[in-house]
């Protein structure tokens, strides 16, 4: 018996939770999400590689392995690991899968499907540029994918935006929570900075979960009940209208109740930056340098990009001279900034940066200080177009 | 001939009146949800042989369905049991789901050439080749029924449907495909049958097959599937009788009926 597995038994006759990562640790975020999973009660993942969220399938393969009843399957395709995943949640299991643009494209089909039939999941995209290959550098360019459904039909997933290895563990515990509060799948929308970079990490703050069988799984009838059923088919339109209000009534408790954002140096500010996920780092580091020279300038990150913080947002824009936004794509959740302002209108300053570019602090503190000489400067004044 | 006496009845069937004897009933397994298929279709005698089948093993309570996208995507009303409806041609997937999270249910996927053959060809050769412990039962009518009489990809070489209205040429589409033969190379299956259900002698090896499949399930050996040949006269612009008739024509001569993988017969010839 090698070293390694002698310390491995030990460690299992003393601790009967030996394989609940735990403690603080030095992590990627792909890594992190996965361990945040786990702790939340995760025991299914199915997915496919694709860079740049790899580190999370291979977390997955050897974790899962030392779980109590683990799944692990790599899927022959996208397609396949998402239907995996309906059919492992579809049990009631906490099941996920991950992935990065182009093959979340591909498992639209089945998230379709699994918010037709009100499954509760988590999906991570780990965006990268696009159009079609792309290629693997951080992108926000999925905005509109994930927080409009994705796929076809009338549908919303609730979409995190983490923006630290922190989050990424948190939003896993988050998203599974979410899922299941209300029976709808969840995504984690991140990019290659947050999925790749390593932080310290407190696991023990993520919360440990153990789920039981939800009363509206498939499975084994250990005693007589009535049949359930998992299905999207609705062919009587009058019922499908029905089954849309009941969605739809569900949507807007969402909207309600779970929107998430976060404010950093808003409370005397007079310029309001409004971004999410990696690029509200590179912005507080802005921030934080402008401050030393006296700009008032603060930001507002919706942690929540569905339900987005509309009204959250509103409130705090009020008192601006106008709201700048930096995004990672040529400009996606600025309309919903702008819906956000859509009765009390700002002047919307728009800094994109695109095709796998990203920020620096320096940068965004420049474009910043050319607002604050100008507020109104023309050249990077966003209308719709 | 010997009748046996149903001794148990179904829930809410009432006993029968003094003198008389249940001896043929409904099998437990089916609801007694009224079927929707169309006259001749065979799918309602593929239903109720996987009935009788899981009946006959007592399996009912662990049984969960995967409902495809075709003619049979309201099945979940006609058994009685859990289903999942799935995505076209995605069943194989969910149930790999289903089963490596729950491993004492019995999964059956049951589908359709357009559903296995087509769209999901990716889905089955992986699921078989895993050796997922699951039964799917194939249902090959050489057609798209649900949509209405399009080509399928086990649809014969020269003929006539929707989409090839000149009759299939291999030039444009190439030939039909031979689902049992292709998987019998994939280390994963246990039972691989093809057999047909257009005459009386054919639905009682459909039910033995299907029988095997579900103990090959129970024992944990693997993937098993069972193809069976269906009618569609509606598509086929055929009647009820001349559909089965094609069948026995035209079908079997392209379509070999028999065994084509089983562990269990392959272990024995071998002296294991």
């Amino acid at each position: 018996m090698s070293q390694a597995v002698a310390e491995k038994q030990d460690m299992q006759e003393k601790d009967e939770l030996w394989w609940m990562p735990k403690g603080r640790q030095l992590m990627k975020g792909n890594h992190a999400v996965c361990a945040g999973a786990i702790r939340a009660g995760c025991t299914a993942y199915f997915g496919y590689p694709i860079t740049p969220q790899n580190e999370a399938i291979e977390y997955m393969s050897d974790a899962l392995l030392d779980v109590p009843n683990g799944v692990f399957i790599q899927g022959e395709s996208e397609v396949a690991s998402v239907n995996m995943v309906m059919g492992a949640a579809g049990t009631g299991r906490r099941a996920m899968t991950s992935s990065s643009s182009p093959g979340v494209s591909l498992k639209q089909e089945g998230i379709s499907y699994i918010a037709g039939m009100e499954i509760p999941c988590l999906i991570m995209n780990v965006v990268r540029a696009g159009p079609g290959l792309g290629n693997i550098a951080p992108h926000q360019g999925d905005y509109f994918q994930a927080t409009r459904g994705g796929g076809h039909g009338d549908y919303r997933t609730i979409t995190l935006a983490p923006n630290s290895v922190q989050e990424m563990a948190y939003h896993a515990y988050l998203g599974f929570e979410l899922a299941f509060k209300w029976r709808n799948p969840s995504l984690i929308l991140t990019d290659g900075v947050i999925g790749q970079m390593m932080e310290p990490v407190d696991l023990d703050a993520i919360p440990m979960v153990f789920p039981t069988k939800p009363d509206w799984a498939v499975g084994i009838k250990e005693t007589p009940r009535p049949n359930r059923l998992l299905n999207s088919i609705n062919l009587d339109p009058e019922v499908m209208a029905k089954y849309h209000e009941h969605l739809i009534a569900k949507y807007n408790s969402i909207k309600r109740e779970e929107v998430r954002y976060d404010e950093y140096m808003c409370e005397d500010a007079e310029i309001l930056v409004v971004a999410y996920g990696s690029v509200s780092r590179f912005v507080t580091g802005a921030i934080r340098e402008l401050r030393t020279k006296g700009h008032k300038v603060g930001i507002f990150r919706p942690i929540t990009v569905w339900p987005f913080p509309y009204e959250a947002l509103a409130r705090r824009a009020a008192k601006m001279k106008t709201v700048v936004i930096f995004e990672l794509s040529w400009g996606q959740m600025i309309e919903d900034v702008a819906l956000a302002l859509y009765n009390t209108p700002k002047p919307l300053h728009f800094f994109p940066r695109h095709g796998g570019v990203v920020f620096t602090p320096a940068e965004i503190a420049g474009h910043l200080e050319q607002v604050i000489r100008n507020p109104l400067a023309p050249e990077s004044l966003w209308r719709p177009s | 001939m010997s009748k046996a006496v149903v001794t148990e009845l179904r829930k809410g069937v009432p006993p029968p009146e003094e003198g008389f004897e249940v001896v043929y009933m409904r099998p437990q397994a089916l609801s007694d949800t009224q079927m929707t298929y169309c006259p001749g279709c065979l799918h309602g005698n593929v239903h109720h042989a996987l009935a009788e089948a899981i009946d006959e093993l007592g399996i009912q309570n662990r049984c969960i369905g995967m409902a495809p996208v075709g003619c049979s995507v309201f099945n979940y009303d006609f058994f009685d049991f859990d289903f999942i409806q799935c995505p076209h041609g995605r069943a194989p997937a969910v149930a790999t789901g289903v089963k490596r999270s729950e491993p004492a249910s019995i999964v059956i996927s049951y589908q359709g050439d357009g559903d296995l053959a087509s769209i999901g060809t990716a889905e089955i050769i992986h699921a078989a080749n895993r050796g997922e412990n699951i039964t799917v039962v194939f249902i090959n009518n050489a057609i798209y029924g649900m949509t209405g009489g399009q080509m399928a990809p086990t649809s014969l070489e020269g003929m006539v449907t929707s989409t090839s209205p000149r009759g299939r040429d291999k030039r444009i589409a190439g030939k039909p495909i031979h689902v049992c033969e292709m998987l019998s190379t994939l280390g994963g299956v246990a039972y691989l049958t093809r057999q047909s259900a257009h005459n009386v002698k054919g639905l009682l090896k459909v039910k033995a097959a299907l029988k095997k499949a579900l103990t090959y399930q129970m024992e944990g050996l693997g993937f098993s599937l069972v193809e069976v040949l269906c009618a569609c006269p509606i598509n086929t612009r055929q009647s009820p009788r001349q559909a089965a008739q094609w069948i026995e024509d035209s079908m079997l001569s392209v379509f070999t009926l028999g065994d084509y993988r089983d562990v269990k017969k392959e272990a024995a010839d071998k002296g294991e």
